[in-house]
């Protein structure tokens, strides 16, 4: 037998052909693991869905101490134009009085304050809170109420009230000039 | 083990057929005349035979529909609607796969709830067990992703508020979720790949079925005394004895199944699902269907982290509540080596009766709970009966092998009651 041969006495029997069979089970095993990538790296996000991950929106039209809702990657966003009074409301509570401590000026682009952007999604169960529409609920902070469970939000979209334990996010957003923003 | 007999068919062309592939002696020999059954097996025993007959139906049925259903989000409801109005019997073939899946889940827990008081999954019977709590798995990740196919608001916001359970996974949960997604919300791509993968399961099903069915073979069947059996005379053929009463059983159980498909198809939905999903507008309750409410009541009711308060977090409260909902069914899977105790059935068990009866009511106390809001004491309850939930089996079953004194076993099955064993 041509194996025999090959075995060194000083090595328990070890063959060359054992070091074949382990080299080609290995390279078989990283092919496989290297060809089941794809069919999992398919499942994420394609390339069309991703071209619409970023809008544009005009927001010339909206007036003041209205709002507007896009849909953004499948979710509601809310725009707010804020009026003097809604921003002062919104600077006048202590940021330690919050649930989720975040102060007006960190949710808002400075020199924009009067634009508040935030996604529509409830932090609690994930519903769309009321109040961008006019004649809306708006809850006990001027800002939006959740009639899934109760929560109130404020002029900042900050929770102030009710089961969520979060602010109302706000997602990635720039001014691309005076009437016009994108979002993502 | 069970004996294998080798069939010997007068016709000609089926012995022909037998020389070459034993199909015929594979079916006698699993649920066939050359299948020694006990001869004792009560009612309960029904609900194996009808959990896979409903899978069959299941499979016809979704077949069909998949022949007439579009899965995209445009025109996914329309599509379900057009086979309500315009294709023909398509109301009939719809509301069967909508109640049947019902019907499946009721087989399958009498079945389930048969084996947790008869002790079916002691030994020689653990993979047999196993292999079933697979098959509800599979089941269960089936008839969720089939809701979602009719793209209602429930649909929609079901699939939600369940895909986003793999959030909490730690690091890694929102890239799960957009893989699970295929974009950043549930959407069309998900829609897509929940139709295929809908299509796909049930053969996996059927796959684990026949493997289930193996088991059963070479474990033999238990029964309602739990006792091995001891001589020919414990033991039927299952053909034509258990065949003639599973038809019997599926008779009644079809009767009650065409009741709700003709009288009351909708009683068992969500109305809801009526109204075509609007990603902006959610539900005033996202309620899952009745066979999830209990595991979606013990995912509501924890609410608290694990860890010290105040001091460190190990579980945060929304990982806790998704790994303890895992947990309520993956622990079936460990049953065989938590409850010790040598006897099976639990008519011989004086204690674990009882326990057995409040993890009954434990069941259908979490159901109501699931399709409560979380509001008042509900979460409060919710947190007692998935207390009592996880104790009867890592706490009461362990406990009770040890301490239970049963009652004596009957010396067989063909002699039940004339003489107790020594």
């Amino acid at each position: 037998m041509s194996t025999l041969e090959n075995t060194n006495p000083e090595d328990d029997g070890t063959t060359r052909r054992d070091f074949i069979h382990v080299a080609a089970g290995g390279m078989a095993a990283v092919g496989a693991a290297a060809s089941l990538w794809p069919f999992i790296d398919q499942m994420n996000p394609a390339a069309d869905t991703l071209a619409l991950s970023s809008i544009e929106v005009d927001i010339s039209q909206i007036d003041v101490g209205s709002a507007i809702v896009v849909k953004w990657r499948g979710k509601p966003v809310f725009i707010r134009h804020r009026t003097a009074d809604e921003i002062a409301q919104a600077n006048a509570v202590a940021v330690t009085d919050l649930i989720d401590q975040q102060a007006d000026g960190e949710r808002v682009k400075a020199g924009k304050e009067e634009w508040l952007v935030v996604t529509g999604v409830c932090t609690h169960l994930g519903c769309v809170p009321l109040g961008t529409k006019t004649g809306d609920d708006r809850g006990e902070f001027g800002g939006w109420f959740c009639p899934c469970h109760g929560s109130h939000y404020d002029t900042s979209g900050r929770i102030r009230k009710g089961p969520a334990p979060e602010n109302l996010e706000v997602p990635e957003y720039v001014f691309v000039n005076d009437t016009t923003l994108q979002i993502g | 083990m069970a004996e294998w007999k080798v069939a010997q068919p007068k016709n000609k062309a089926a012995g022909w057929l037998e020389e070459r592939l034993p199909i015929i002696s594979l079916v006698n020999n699993v649920v066939g005349s050359d299948t020694p059954t006990p001869r004792n097996l009560n009612y309960f025993w029904n609900f194996g035979s009808l959990a896979g007959l409903m899978l069959v139906i299941q499979i016809i049925s979704g077949v069909v529909l998949a022949m007439h259903y579009a899965a995209t989000t445009g025109v996914a409801f329309d599509s379900v609607e057009r086979i309500m109005r315009d294709v023909n019997y398509g109301w009939l073939i719809r509301y069967m796969h909508a109640n049947g899946a019902s019907f499946f889940f009721i087989a399958v827990y009498i079945h389930i709830f048969r084996g947790l008081y008869f002790g079916s999954y002691k030994a020689p019977r653990e993979v047999l067990w196993m292999l079933g709590v697979v098959i509800f798995l599979l089941m269960m990740a089936t008839a969720f992703m089939g809701y979602v196919l009719p793209w209602g608001q429930m649909s929609f916001w079901g699939a939600t508020v369940i895909t986003k359970l793999f959030s909490a996974v730690p690091v890694v949960g929102d890239s799960i979720v957009q893989l699970l997604w295929g974009g950043f919300s549930v959407d069309n791509p998900t829609l897509n790949r929940f139709f295929s993968l809908h299509f796909l399961l049930p053969f996996v099903i059927a796959g684990v079925v026949i493997l289930h069915l193996w088991a059963k073979k070479i474990s033999d069947s238990g029964n309602p005394l739990g006792i091995d059996v001891k001589s020919s005379a414990d033991q039927i053929p299952f053909h034509p004895f258990y065949t003639v009463k599973d038809a019997y059983g599926a008779a009644v159980f079809f009767l009650i199944f065409a009741a709700f498909i003709f009288f009351m198809p909708n009683a068992l939905g969500h109305p809801d699902n009526y109204i075509p999903a609007q990603p902006l507008v959610t539900p005033d309750s996202i309620v899952p269907e009745w066979y999830f409410l209990p595991f979606y009541a013990i995912l509501r009711s924890i609410d608290f982290p694990l860890g010290i308060p105040g001091l460190f977090e190990l579980v945060d409260a929304k990982l806790l509540g998704v790994l303890a909902m895992f947990a309520s069914i993956l622990v079936w899977l460990a049953l065989p080596w938590l409850d010790t105790s040598k006897v099976r059935s639990g008519n011989f068990r004086p204690m674990f009766k009882w326990f057995f009866a409040l993890l009954v009511i434990d069941m259908f106390f979490l159901m109501w709970l699931g399709a409560q809001k979380a509001e008042g004491n509900i979460p409060l309850y919710g947190k007692f009966a998935t207390a009592y939930y996880f104790a009867y089996f890592v706490v009461i079953l362990p406990i009770l092998s040890r301490k239970e004194t049963p009652l004596p076993l009957p010396e067989s099955i063909s002699n039940p009651v004339l003489k107790p064993a020594e």
